[in-house]
């Protein structure tokens, strides 16, 4: 009892101290709001979209992007191919150190390398799986052998297979807990679903561009309370801002917004033969499949869903990619899609069961598609499934139609290969097409971007009416941020990227 | 009373290896693999392989248990699928957060519900009573997650008095602790203090009506002292059971709280765990959760034996 009332007097006296100002802080910091709590804060190790973050402003990589996705230097400053493709030598900058003092050299990246080829559990081994070993070949120079060309290696490494650890720090078990890289801010503490707080590091080699003596990542995954923090002005910067909120954002004079079109797509898979699909099935058809596409209305769709913020898609390749295949977005055509499905001999109403995760938004863009499609003869059931449950079911072939989609790639061969390619690790339809196979291959083996984009201009064209997956659109980057925060930029990768930003007093 | 002690603590041992099981063998029922909920987007098949070995998770399912549960007995609940951590580290770390968010809660629920519930109690049928009722259904029909959101509006967006979300631990800083405590703790507090209202309520109208207060009353005793000293502590005897067993529905309500309020509490835990299937941390925290409701349960019966001495036999 007595306690108790120790407790109870606590708690009043502290409430007498509630003041009137409740942020207050003395070190120049920025709190970023992220959509969910990373994983291991490894990067061979890390699954999430939401870790990247917290590496790109803490573990420095080889290389890096622009705004453009174009691959520029970081902590290499130039890099060569060889004749056949399968050399890339690479010149170190010189004067970088790790958190822990150890120092950047040629030794430091043939290790990194090698760990992330064969550190249990990693997974970024197939993302570099073409490097046959790395040479030392000077003290800020080394010298990838590939087994094949890989025209897609450079953009690996510009994401976490190219992150660089300090190896001493790294060759420790608990490293996840304690990570050691060497970008502006190094590690300082995390509250699991609370916080991950980093700090500045003065030995930085960049260090002029930038400004936080702190940097705070803040978990919060429902979108409103995300928007209600930043409101409040507990966060200063939050990605995942819902189209539907961005008007709230608009409206507040203290609030601004940055926005760009990303690489990630939404669309439908169509289950063509994975698992236990009837030897009958009509989506077996590619002209029932493209019959389905032609219903769907995709501006429509965008204005319905998404304030018409979102970009209408096609294809895997988004608009900011230089890939991008000019190829104009059928326009609905219920008449043609009818007349596809008399062509296939299926007779109408068509049952077909769409699976799509539990989540607000997924739900209502499956409720559209289901009123669109049913217009042309398809009897569409949405099946609602927790995103873990949509994910396995897929995977395993125990579905008919799924709405799903991937976060996309730089480089276009993260967008498709996987996806596409009848060997593709994540062809959950399992569509096979030996041509486009042919075509998916000789993209991976050149470096040579004209090619490249004849060789995805032919895939993309062929898609359109094999149709294993019908693209519907491209997700884009929305931040929400204070108003004092200057020189926040979105990239299309989503990523934040600190180098120039500030907070004004 | 020692003796009934040891008796429910021996009783609680097959009561928890049946929590266990049932733990166990539900999860396995759950649709949805977890290291393809691990894996997330980099769902290469080698990969997964791999993680299912390296968590045993291809081992036949009561070996997986007897493993779990020999390390459970030693304090070891296993490593969190998706970040590596101890379980019994994680679990160590949300506990005190809920805790005391829960304690802050019924310390506000047993402050307004019992007052409220005497005053409505004596001013049975005036206008004071039927507001109070009217309040208390209020407080038990608003959802919690609603009345956060508007809660964080009001005072988070519009006054700016008090932090959206965010936790400070109480050895970082008191004052801050509470800041970021006190609307969670409001939310969780009105629901259960409208409980507490009603059934204060309904006893003290029982008690006030018996023969010993109407002699009290006759005695010429002041009418405070008949309603705080006589009638209270014979009406408060269903409401000590009962605050026991709220206090088990508090961890309830600080899943959705914790969830609004962004606190990294075990509620919050406990769904990330469950979303992202990580079998580890959903095992621990259910076989500590049954733990703690044994814990309150033979706690409610301790409490009672105190407050009626005629109980002890």
């Amino acid at each position: 009892m007595k306690q108790a009332r120790h407790t109870l007097l606590t708690a009043l006296s502290g409430l007498l101290l509630l003041g009137a100002s409740a942020h207050s802080q003395a070190d120049s910091v920025i709190r970023i709001g992220l959509g969910a709590d990373p994983d291991m804060l490894d990067p061979h190790l890390a699954r999430t979209y939401y870790g990247r973050f917290v590496f790109a402003a803490m573990c420095d990589r080889l290389v890096d992007v622009d705004q453009n996705l174009k691959v520029v230097p970081g902590l290499v400053t130039d890099w060569a191919w060889s004749d056949d493709g399968k050399t890339l030598t690479m010149n170190l900058r010189s004067g970088v150190t790790f958190h822990d003092g150890e120092k950047f050299d040629a030794q430091a990246v043939k290790f990194n390398i090698e760990r992330a080829q064969t550190l249990p559990g990693s997974l970024r081994k197939s993302e570099i799986s073409s490097i046959e070993s790395v040479e030392v070949s000077g003290p800020m120079q080394v010298k990838f052998h590939l087994k094949n060309p890989d025209a897609a290696l450079l953009s690996q490494l510009t994401d976490r297979a190219g992150a660089m650890l300090a190896p001493e720090a790294a060759k420790k078990p608990d490293f996840a807990a304690h990570p050691v890289c060497s970008g502006p801010y190094q590690f300082d503490s995390r509250v699991q679903q609370d916080r991950i707080v980093l700090k500045r590091y003065d030995n930085y080699w960049n260090k002029g561009a930038y400004h936080f003596d702190k940097v705070i990542f803040l978990p919060i995954p429902d979108a409103s309370v995300r928007l209600a923090n930043l409101r409040a002005g507990d966060l200063d910067l939050t990605e995942g801002v819902a189209a539907s909120d961005v008007k709230t954002v608009e409206a507040d004079s203290k609030l601004a917004l940055a926005k760009v079109t990303g690489l990630g797509y939404q669309g439908i898979t169509f289950n063509i033969n994975n698992g236990k699909v009837d030897a009958n099935s009509p989506l077996k058809d590619a002209r029932v499949r493209e019959a389905f596409s032609l219903a769907i209305d995709r501006d429509a769709l965008n204005q319905v869903a998404f304030e018409g913020l979102y970009t209408p898609a096609n294809q895997a390749f988004s608009p900011v990619s230089a890939y991008h295949v000019k190829t104009p977005i059928a326009p609905r055509d219920v008449e043609k899609a009818k007349a596809l499905l008399k062509a296939a001999g299926v007779t109408t109403p068509l049952n077909l069961t769409l699976l799509v995760s539990n989540n607000p938004t997924a739900q209502q863009v499956g409720q559209v598609i289901q009123a669109m499609v049913g217009e042309a003869g398809f009897n569409l059931n949405l099946q609602m499934s927790e995103f873990a449950t949509l994910l396995d079911r897929q995977q395993r072939g125990d579905y008919q139609l799924s709405l799903s989609g991937w976060s996309g790639r730089p480089d276009p061969d993260g967008s498709i290969y996987s996806f596409i390619n009848s060997k593709g690790t994540l062809n959950d339809g399992r569509y096979s097409n030996a041509q486009v196979d042919e075509w998916l291959n000789a993209a991976r083996l050149t470096n040579d971007q004209a090619q490249r984009q004849a060789l995805y201009t032919q895939v993309v064209n062929q898609l359109q009416s094999d149709m294993p997956i019908a693209y519907l659109y491209f997700e884009p980057r929305i931040f929400g941020m204070s108003k004092k925060l200057q020189g926040f930029k979105a990239w299309p990768d989503g990523l934040v990227r600190l180098a120039g930003v500030s907070l004004a007093q | 009373m020692l003796e009934l002690i040891v008796k429910r603590l021996l009783l609680a041992i097959p009561t928890l290896l049946l929590v266990s099981i049932m733990v166990f063998a539900l999860q396995k029922l759950l649709p949805g693999d977890p290291v393809l909920a691990m894996a997330g987007e980099e769902r290469d098949p080698a990969v997964i392989a791999q993680l299912r070995a390296e968590y045993h998770l291809d081992d036949p399912i009561p070996a997986q248990y007897f493993a779990w549960m020999g390390n459970a007995l030693t304090g070891d609940l296993g490593m969190s699928l998706r970040t590596k951590e101890p379980v019994t580290a994680l679990i160590a770390s949300k506990l005190p957060v809920t805790l005391e968010l829960s304690l802050l809660a019924m310390i506000i629920a047993l402050v307004i519900g019992i007052s409220m519930g005497i005053i409505a109690a004596v001013r049975k049928d005036s206008w004071v009573d039927h507001t109070t009722n009217f309040v208390a259904l209020s407080g038990i029909s608003v959802p919690h997650f609603w009345l956060g959101i508007l809660l964080i509006l009001l005072f988070s967006v519009h006054l700016q008095w008090l932090p959206a979300s965010g936790f400070v631990p109480v050895s970082e800083d008191v004052a801050q602790n509470l800041k970021t405590l006190l609307l969670p703790a409001l939310v969780l507090g009105t629901g259960l203090a409208a409980t507490l209202m009603r059934h204060t309520r309904a006893s003290m109208i029982a008690v006030l009506k018996a023969d010993y207060i109407r002699t009290a009353r006759a005695k010429g005793l002041l009418a405070k002292k008949v309603v705080l000293k006589h009638a209270l502590r014979n009406a408060l005897m269903p409401i000590v059971t009962l605050t026991t067993l709220l206090f088990g529905e508090l961890l309830g309500g600080a899943v959705l709280t914790e969830q609004v309020f962004t606190l990294p509490g075990f509620g919050k835990m406990i769904v990330d765990a469950v979303f992202n299937r990580d079998y580890a941390v959903v095992q621990g925290v259910v076989l500590v959760v049954a733990m703690g409701f044994l814990l309150l349960n033979l706690l409610a019966d301790v409490l009672y034996l105190i407050i009626n001495p005629k109980m002890r036999g």
